[in-house]
């Protein structure tokens, strides 16, 4: 069998059987279809509250008697605060509160409680709020219109192509989720794949083992086969995410339903997530090779490694601001900046896509990067792959690039 | 069919030079010693021969080829600094070394097997690496060089951290292996390792060529013109002898220039003393290196 071939399956082989990559691969199914497991679990036993909560008021600034109930709210009326404060105590109603008598000038409605909370519940609060609204507004205006001022607006909202027809993808949360979820895998993917490559030749180098490597194939052949074996690795659990996303979200979604049902996978997703994989990581593995050349340790190595992999999930630190400005000029710079190209694109895409000739783009410079990566890493795995002790400093090594 | 043939390489890294125009060759059937203090230049010529760094200068030729991926099938190495697969198991370890030299793995499984039985050490083929003994390791270490039957071994300080058993057992594996008529090129530092195991020997100082040729010729060439005697009794006068220098247990006898040893053991025969050892005063490769090194100092 061809040398790289043989290298390539031991790397395959050796990385699938990682504790943590198998980890990484299936916990994401294997919780998605907890979680599915533990709604219906829950569901079943749990009953939608359908009893009906009492809550007091005492109306001293008059004329609050009618719409007293709210959905599973009623409003009982008392006449003085001390018979709320009894009903309170024996526990007839939940809570009370006070609408004074200059209420309509201050808007002040006195509320008392048994129980210390945070804050008022959002149930109690629109039931009070529908309640006072109601009443001020009984007789002055036809009942509809009171009913549109307690829920004055319900926007549905509809994205139209450039020609004008209805688009397939609608954007919002839906949409969303799934670029999200997968940037963050991707991201987990591309940085613990290259890292097996850091460590796979930093721990031959540091064993020492690198000698008797290269006394039998090439340093070529062994790059080659350690980063596309561990690559084909990463691949494997990109490949049982993007298999299990759409599997697990019909069985959300139909079993599940409400928001679940809303989430779509964006067109082209899934393909382009296995694009970015691939040039994601080899890029990465090929500047991690070049890492474990030049450090004497695989510690060493990691701390290196770090100049690429902060900008590759530094996306996620600003992905408030691209939510808030996703049209923003600069989102289009990184998406074709190498390093956080692969998560910046992933999380765009879900938000509001990603132009064509911006993807064209970015993947020209990723493949253009790699090109490049590998030819300086070339250099540096020649000069430094055996080299112990003493970790060169930049000047050193870029004199060395100059003479090899 | 050499097994070696080196010819004016230099290499330099830096302003240093490591190897300065070094040329040897090592024959099939012998075992050879590429010796030298530390930093030397050994290791770099070793990785030359290898093909794993290039020379700036000079040729290489191994098996009468330069090296190549086949070739490299046909070499075992043993490099100065070892280590395996901490984590994998002795006998998965060596299956994969084993198929990075041509190996299939039923046949790398069966020979590991022999070998490890050979040793003694067929128990351990399913511990992990980092559970055995650094010695063990490096018995391990040495069946992966030798697995796949190579025509040429090379082994940098094959010695080193051994202790006294595994240091004969590697020897005695060593000769076995010039018996099959493979050529086996030995570096180390520890010159009298290899005075008992080298046919030949290239002695390198500062990347240079200090001594090269046949072991017994070049220490018969250094050896000085006086005997080892160790004796009971009171040595008088002996005719022919111009100085004695006395040493711990023995003395040594310098002759004078018409004096041959044969004459000096008639004369003491007759003196009557008794003799326990008698030979010829032959320098050790560490003194040689020593005069060779002290010489070039000046």
């Amino acid at each position: 069998m061809n040398k790289t071939l043989l290298i390539f399956r031991h790397e395959f082989l050796y990385t699938i059987k990682r504790t943590g990559f198998i980890i990484l691969a299936f916990a994401l199914p294997i919780l998605a279809l907890l979680g599915i497991g533990v709604f219906h679990i829950v569901s079943g036993i749990t009953k939608p509250p359908t009893e009906v909560t009492r809550i007091g008021y005492v109306d001293e600034a008059g004329g609050f008697d009618q719409f007293t109930t709210q959905g599973n709210i009623t409003l009982v009326r008392f006449d003085t605060q001390e018979a709320a404060t009894q009903a309170l105590i024996t526990k007839d109603i939940k809570e009370y509160s006070v609408i004074p008598e200059d209420f309509i000038s201050t808007g002040i409605i006195k509320r008392y409680v048994m129980q210390r909370e945070l804050m008022p519940p959002p149930t109690t609060m629109t039931a009070i709020k529908n309640f006072l609204t109601s009443n001020l507004l009984a007789g002055n205006v036809p009942t509809t219109t009171v009913e549109r001022i307690a829920a004055p607006l319900n926007l549905v909202t509809t994205t139209l192509t450039a020609t004008g027809v209805v688009a397939p993808e609608q954007g919002g949360y839906g949409n969303f989720v799934i670029p999200a979820v997968f940037a963050v895998l991707l991201a987990l993917a591309i940085i613990f794949s290259s890292t097996y490559v850091l460590q796979g030749l930093g721990e031959e180098k540091e064993n020492r083992l690198m000698e008797i490597l290269l006394s039998s194939v090439s340093t070529r052949q062994l790059i080659t086969g350690k980063v596309l074996g561990i690559g084909a690795a990463g691949l494997v659990q990109v490949v049982v995410w993007v298999v299990s996303i759409p599997l697990l979200l019909n069985l959300a979604s139909s079993s599940i339903g409400g928001f679940l049902s809303t989430i779509k996978i964006p067109a082209g997703f899934l393909a382009l997530g296995v694009v970015y994989f691939i040039l994601g990581y080899l890029l990465f593995a090929v500047l991690s090779a070049g890492v474990a050349a030049i450090s004497g340790t695989v510690r060493e190595g990691q701390g290196l490694a770090a100049i690429f992999t902060v900008p590759a999930v530094a996306p996620f630190w600003f992905v408030s601001l691209l939510m808030l400005f996703p049209d923003s000029p600069i989102w289009v710079v990184f998406s074709i900046f190498p390093f956080s190209a692969p998560v910046l694109v992933m999380l765009r895409i879900g938000l509001t896509g990603v132009a064509a000739w911006q993807l064209a783009i970015s993947i020209a410079v990723l493949m253009l990067s790699i090109i490049g990566g590998l030819l300086l890493v070339a250099k540096l795995l020649r000069t430094y792959i055996l080299m112990y002790g003493k970790r060169p400093d930049l000047g050193e090594i870029i004199r060395n690039l100059r003479s090899a | 069919m050499l097994a070696v043939d080196v010819s004016h390489i230099v290499k330099s890294f830096a302003d240093n030079v490591a190897v300065d125009d070094l040329s040897f060759s090592v024959a099939q059937g012998e075992i050879f010693g590429l010796i030298g203090p530390n930093g030397a230049g050994k290791t770099t010529s070793i990785r030359m021969m290898m093909d794993i760094i290039k020379p700036d200068s000079g040729d290489v030729t191994i098996l009468s080829e330069k090296l190549s991926e086949a070739s490299k099938n046909k070499l075992g190495y043993m490099p100065e600094e070892r280590g395996l697969y901490k984590k994998q198991t002795v006998i998965d370890s060596i299956i994969y070394l084993a198929s990075l030299k041509g190996m299939d793995k039923h046949s790398a499984e069966e020979k590991a097997d022999e070998l490890l039985n050979q040793i003694g050490m067929l128990p351990h083929k399913g511990k992990k690496i980092e559970e055995l003994s650094r010695g063990m390791g490096q018995i391990i270490q040495f069946i992966v060089t030798i697995i796949h039957d190579p025509e040429l071994v090379i082994l940098d300080e094959p010695f080193a951290g051994l202790d006294p058993v595994n240091t004969e057992l590697l020897k005695r594996m060593f000769t076995d292996l010039r018996n099959q008529g493979k050529a086996v090129v030995l570096s180390t530092h520890q010159m009298n390792e290899v005075e008992e195991l080298c046919d030949r020997i290239l002695m390198i100082n500062h990347g240079r060529s200090v001594l090269y040729g046949n072991l017994t010729e070049i220490k018969s060439s250094y050896r000085s013109h006086s005997v080892i005697l160790d004796f009971e009794g009171e040595l008088g006068e002996v005719p022919g002898v111009i100085e004695k220098r006395t040493h711990k247990g023995y003395v040594e006898l310098v002759l004078d220039e018409n004096t041959t040893p044969k004459q000096v053991l008639e004369r003491l025969v007759s003196t009557g003393i008794v003799i326990n050892r008698f030979e010829l005063a032959t320098p050790s490769l560490n003194e040689i290196f020593l005069e060779v090194a002290g010489k070039n100092h000046e």
